[in-house]
Parts: C-alpha cells; sequence; structure tokens
C-alpha cells in the first residue's frame, strides 16, 4: 500500500516544483529582493534556500533585525541613564550593542543596573520589586509594540518609564525605495509584523513605487512561495500587495493589538542606523503617557550623532546595499565573540546568521 | 567595540573555533619536542601514538571532565570519563589496555554520590573488560572547585592489521562519511535536564564505551579514519576532519539520525543537534566499496543499530564541510565557535 508524505512546510518535492517555477519566472535581467527579516534570513541561510534561485536573483535582508537598526542616539540615551544610578531593562542582544562611547553591558561593568528581560512585563515586575527608577528600553518593530502598549495600559508603578525605541517597517521600505544608490525590484514583507498590521499599510507603498509587496510565512516554502510571486508580479508588470501567507495573516491584520498601540502611541519620526530620520517611522506618546516617556521624565538631551565605524559595512547591509561576505572585516576581525558592528551583534543580523550558517550568495 | 580576548572565556573549552586557537597560539608552540610516534601532539587527534619497536603502535590519551550536573538521564560523571577515554583509545582503533583515575574533589562532597560515581565508572570497565591500574586523588576546599572534577588517561594498543593507530585525516576524495548512531543525544539531553529550563523529555545521553562496536571493523582493516564527535558536535567534528585532510566533506541533513525527541528540543530551544556532543557515537570514513560491510558490522551490535552513511569525500571546497539540507537546499556547515551548551563532559 503507498503512504503519503505527511505534508510538510520544508518539503523537498514541494520546494523543488517551486524552485521550477522560480527559474520560470525570473527575468534575464537582475532582480533584487529586500526581506527586511532576520528569521526570513535564518529560513533562507539555514535551509541553503539560495541554491534554488538563478543567480540573477539576489535576496537581501536590509533594515530587518531590530537590534541593529537601533541608532547610537537611544543606545547612548540608555547608557547614560544606567550611569545615572537608573535600572535599564532591555532584550538580551540590546546589551551588547555599541554606542558612541559604550555598550549597554560595559556600562554595567562599570557598576550600572542593566538588566536582560525576556518581555516587557519582566520590566514591570522588577519594577515592582524595587525602589529605585526603572527604565525599559523598547525596541522592536510591530510584533513587540503591543507588548510595551499593554504594560501602559495595565497601571504600571510609577518608577517606571519607557526610552521609546520601537519602530515601524512599511515607513522605512518606503526609505529604502527612496534611496538615490539603491534599486529594489520586490519587497518580501515580514510574516509575524503582518499579523499584527495586515496586509493594508504596504499598499502606498506598492502604488507609489510600483513595487510588488508579497507578505511571506517562515517555513521553507513559505519563502520560496512568495518569492515565486513577486516575479511573477514583475513579470506581469502588477505591482500590488498580495499574501503570501493567508494562513496567519490577514488584509486587516489583529485590530485589537492595533488598538492598544493607537491608544498610547501616535507616530513620530523614527531614527535608524544605516538610514538616518525616516519620518512617521517611530512612536511617540499619546500627552496621557507621557509621563511614562524616559526622555522627558530624565530630561535627556543632547545628541552625539551616529557614531561611524571604521571599515564596518553594517549601514550598507542594513540598506541592502551590501551582503556580508562584501565587508572585509566579515570573519576576520568581526565575528560574533569580538563584533565589530551590529549587525555582528543581534541573533538576527544579517552578518551574525551568515557568520552561524554558512551563509553565501550561491553555493 | 573590537576587542582582543585576553583572558580565557568559557568559549575556549568548547570544542570549537576559540579552543582550536587556544591550542594552536598558546599551547603547541611552546614545545619543540611533541611526536614520540607518527601521531603526535602537533595532530591535535583524540590520542597519540608511542612506538614501540616489532610491537606496533602504543595509543595514549588523556581527558578531564566536569559535567554539570554530575548525573544526568542515561548516566553520570563516572560513565561519562571512563566511556569517553575509552572513545578516544577506540577511535584510533586501539584495543584499550588500561585506564588512570584523578579525582578532584570539593570539601563536602558526599561519599555515597562519591560510590555511585565510582560503581559507574567501574561498570564500563568491567563492560570494555579494562583494568585501572593507578589513580589520584585530591581534596580542594569549599567553592574552590565545582563538586568534582575527574581526569582519566586511557593507554591502548592498535588493533589494526598492520599495527597502525587510525587518525581523524588520512582519507581521500570518493571515501565515504558514516555515522554509528543517532546525533545530539548527549547534549540535547544534557540541556534540558538544566535548572533553567527543566524541560520533561525521554531523551537520555548516548554515553557508552564505544569499543565493542568499533573492535570488529577496525581488526578487518577497512576502516580509513575515525573521530568521536564529543564537544562541537558533528560540525566540529567534521570540519575538524576537512581541515586536516584538505578535503570536502558533503553530509546529507535527511540521512542524519536524529531522534524525534531531540530534534523537538533542538527546534524548541534554537540549538542545532549537530552542534552539541555525543558520547556514545562515532564517525567512521571508509572506501565507497566497504560501506555496506561495515554497516552491516555495526548494525549487529545494538549500539551500532542506526548505524548509516551520511555523506562522503569530495574536492568542491577543499577543507569545507557542505550541508544538503532537507528541503533540497546547501550550505556550508560552519565551525562552531564552540558547543553552545557549557559544562557537558
Amino acid at each position: 500500500m503507498m503512504r503519503s508524505r505527511p505534508f510538510t512546510f520544508s518539503d523537498p518535492m514541494r520546494a523543488r516544483n517551486l524552485a521550477d517555477a522560480i527559474a520560470i519566472l525570473a527575468p534575464v535581467d537582475q532582480v533584487r529582493i529586500v526581506h527586511v527579516c532576520g528569521t526570513h534570513e535564518m529560513t533562507i541561510t539555514q535551509n541553503g534556500l539560495r541554491r534554488f534561485l538563478p543567480e540573477s536573483i539576489d535576496v537581501l535582508e536590509g533594515p530587518g533585525c531590530p537590534v541593529c537598526v537601533t541608532s547610537t542616539r537611544d543606545i547612548d540615551a540608555a547608557v547614560r541613564l544606567a550611569e545615572a544610578g537608573v535600572t535599564v531593562c532591555t532584550y538580551g542582544d540590546m546589551t551588547r550593542v555599541p554606542g558612541t562611547r559604550i555598550t549597554l553591558e560595559e556600562a554595567r561593568s562599570a557598576g550600572g543596573d542593566v538588566r536582560t528581560v525576556l518581555s516587557a512585563e519582566e520590566a514591570v515586575r522588577i519594577a515592582r520589586e524595587i525602589d529605585g527608577d526603572v527604565t525599559f528600553f523598547a525596541v522592536g518593530f510591530e510584533t513587540t509594540t503591543p507588548m510595551t502598549a499593554a504594560i501602559l495600559l495595565d497601571g504600571p508603578p510609577d518608577n517606571l518609564s519607557i526610552l521609546l525605541s520601537h519602530k515601524l517597517i512599511p515607513p522605512a521600505l518606503a526609505a529604502l525605495s527612496d534611496l538615490p544608490d539603491t534599486h529594489i525590484d520586490g519587497y518580501l514583507a515580514p510574516g509575524h509584523v503582518s499579523t499584527i498590521i495586515g496586509t493594508r499599510p504596504y499598499r502606498p507603498l506598492a502604488e507609489r513605487y510600483r513595487v510588488p509587496v508579497v507578505v511571506g510565512g517562515f517555513e521553507p516554502l513559505d519563502v520560496l512561495y512568495a518569492i515565486a510571486l513577486i516575479l511573477r508580479q514583475i513579470r506581469d508588470r502588477k505591482p500590488s500587495v498580495e499574501n503570501g501567507y493567508p494562513r496567519a495573516v490577514s488584509e486587516g491584520g489583529n485590530t485589537r493589538a492595533q488598538a492598544l498601540v493607537k491608544a498610547v502611541f501616535t507616530p513620530g519620526d523614527g531614527v535608524w542606523r544605516g538610514i538616518g530620520t525616516i519620518p512617521s517611522s517611530g512612536l511617540t506618546f499619546r500627552e496621557s503617557f507621557a509621563r511614562f516617556d524616559a526622555r522627558e521624565r530624565f530630561a535627556i538631551e543632547g545628541e552625539e550623532g551616529e557614531q561611524v565605524i571604521p571599515g564596518c559595512r553594517c549601514p550598507d547591509v542594513l540598506t541592502a546595499r551590501a551582503v556580508p561576505s562584501d565587508c572585509p572585516l566579515f570573519r576576520t576581525r568581526c565575528t560574533p565573540l569580538t563584533p565589530v558592528g551590529p549587525c555582528m551583534v543581534g541573533a538576527e543580523g544579517a552578518c551574525s546568521i551568515w557568520f552561524r550558517y554558512g551563509g553565501r550568495p550561491q553555493l | 567595540m573590537s576587542r582582543e580576548i585576553d583572558r580565557v572565556t568559557p568559549l575556549h573549552g568548547a570544542g570549537g573555533e576559540l579552543m582550536d586557537r587556544l591550542l594552536r597560539e598558546h599551547v603547541i608552540g611552546r614545545f619543540a619536542e611533541r611526536n614520540t610516534g607518527r601521531i603526535g601532539l602537533s595532530a591535535l587527534d583524540d590520542g597519540a601514538t608511542v612506538d614501540v619497536p616489532d610491537r606496533g603502535e602504543l595509543v595514549v590519551t588523556t581527558d578531564s571532565h566536569v559535567v554539570k550536573p554530575v548525573r544526568f538521564p542515561g548516566g553520570d560523571i563516572g560513565r561519562l570519563a571512563a566511556a569517553g577515554t575509552i572513545n578516544d583509545l577506540a577511535v584510533m582503533g586501539a584495543r584499550p589496555l588500561a585506564l588512570t583515575l584523578g579525582l578532584i574533589l570539593e570539601v563536602g562532597f558526599p561519599l555515597g554520590e562519591l560510590d555511585e560515581i565510582l560503581a559507574s565508572f567501574a561498570a564500563v570497565l568491567d563492560e570494555v573488560d579494562v583494568p585501572l591500574i593507578c589513580g589520584d586523588t585530591k581534596v580542594m576546599g569549599k567553592g574552590e572547585l565545582d563538586r568534582i572534577a575527574i581526569n582519566t588517561t586511557g593507554i591502548g594498543v592498535a588493533a589494526t592489521t598492520d599495527g597502525r593507530a587510525i587518525g581523524d585525516a588520512s582519507f581521500s576524495v570518493g571515501d565515504r562519511v558514516l555515522v554509528t548512531g543517532t546525533i545530539g543525544d548527549h547534549g540535547m539531553a544534557l540541556m534540558a535536564c538544566r535548572e533553567e529550563f527543566r524541560l520533561q523529555t525521554t531523551l537520555e545521553s548516548d554515553v557508552a564505551p564505544l569499543w565493542p562496536i568499533l573492535e570488529p571493523v577496525v581488526r578487518a582493516g577497512v576502516v580509513v579514519a575515525m573521530k568521536d564527535p564529543t564537544r562541537g558536535g558533528l560540525a566540529s567534528a567534521l570540519n575538524d576532519m576537512a581541515r586536516k585532510s584538505g578535503t570536502c566533506i558533503e553530509i546529507v541533513e535527511d540521512t542524519i539520525p536524529v531522534r524525534p525527541e531531540a530534534q523537538g528540543l533542538s527546534d524548541l530551544l534554537g540549538i542545532s543537534p549537530l552542534e552539541v556532543a555525543n558520547e556514545g557515537k562515532a564517525i567512521l570514513v571508509v572506501r565507497a566499496a566497504a560501506v555496506d560491510r561495515v554497516l552491516t558490522s555495526l548494525r549487529v551490535h545494538p549500539l551500532g543499530a542506526n548505524a548509516v552513511c551520511i555523506g562522503e569525500v569530495t574536492g568542491e571546497y577543499p577543507r569545507r564541510v557542505i550541508l544538503d539540507t532537507g528541503v533540497g537546499g546547501r550550505r556550508f556547515l560552519e565551525m562552531p565557535l564552540g558547543d553552545p551548551v557549557p559544562r557537558i563532559c
């Protein structure tokens, strides 16, 4: 009796079929697809998916690692708070990212109280346990923003404040397309961000820049499928927003999570490492929650300006102008043990992923 | 922010890139004389050979064990120390002749627990019929050591037809790469029972002496190279073999046996089963024509029941390991910086 194999999202036969479709759809000209997501890069690199792509198709990470795109201005602010005796809570990798002078980890070595947390709630718990000031250094894209909003709506203790560094993906993609020396033929939009925001917010991007935007999931077949959809749009010259991950993402997204964010924050300027200030790509506090703003509470001022690390091509990697192996420091001076730039620090950074999983354009 | 590393870090002992650098840059160069036979210190093999005129090659190996917790699912530090040393001899094609036992104990260590550990140690020696011939005991003050450390030295004699020990690098293009069973059991079991996770799993360490299954294939003279993938796992061992031999090793992910429990833990913790330690497995390189014969021999014994061919030696990218991924992709399998699980052996 023949037994059919159970369906998996990494089935090699189905992957082969998608690869055949990609080969047929691939235009002769070079195509540059940007995916803005560390998890996508992980799926692609760990599974060696670039092998399925014709040489004419480049898939690049772009600004997809929240830790990596956090500006030195924000890290410097967190460092100064830690030095001033405030307990700073943040997600793990954040403590190792270089600011202008030092990292948060070094601020901790110098006596600062810097704690790594797994969730915003943990920062609230810490604030309830201790008497002193506690600041949650909130980084991340739309996926983590609702959690930060939720703790503020829950009536957090008075000694808690938020150093807000959340960023929004759709305005960043538009900014990437606006950069004079980048050419992007298609966006593979991140699945988890899109479960929150839905597919609608990408429409202005697709329409204004006439560029395909396809939301993709994180299994190998999801990624290949989304790439095939992008190529089909390019072939048909009908760029639009398409949902390649309908089992998790809807057009309207998670309206409850959106309502939480809307109740607490309004869009404001966001400062991205490697790109600079992008209008409406960050968040600011609504009036009624302004008392939780660490910048106001501690009167953080003084912009030390974006730090440039000599020789490090992170800014180019974050803007999809380079892949990690284009950087002369990659694997030589810059390794996860001795990271030079943020893309080697953040677990979602392209350099860190390529280092661990043997990334290379095509093997 | 790049800094030179000027102090010992946990990764210096983790079987990966950094440990390799520690040995090459700080240890080996110090010793002008480092060979007593064909395989010496600079080979960084599982052990070294001493030429005994007209009697073949004697193999010597030494190993220290500091596993945490001392007792873990499937074994304890006693079983680990005995099996680990026997396996280092076995993968050099050497029949174990004798072991030594150096015990370092922290004040307050319960004698009842020590009895259990030594009983495990003795049981392994009985399994392979090897005597313990000498030892040493030291006691450290409270807090000067985390409970217990064990050092063992083993001596063996090459059991191959030509009396020469088996190295881990003398193979060539076209040879096949075999493993004797499931990969990642020890590291994943240890990870799961750590306090910070306390994960419920039925997975046990694979710690076992391998000489009983390796002896027949060693005596048959069909093994070209061998290595036990301990710290840093299969990824580290294969990269080491590829670098030393100057060849490219290509393996097929779907053929690598991984227990479902180990795969589940791997998915949960984000740690590859290929990068964690095995304590009862060996990698064998054999000529293509000998694959079936070797597998048949290995599979007779329960320890080798899941033995399988996972890849071959090519010339495509010298000194690199290529992984054909399950979905049909292809990538380099990199040398891990170090085993992601600290204090595993």
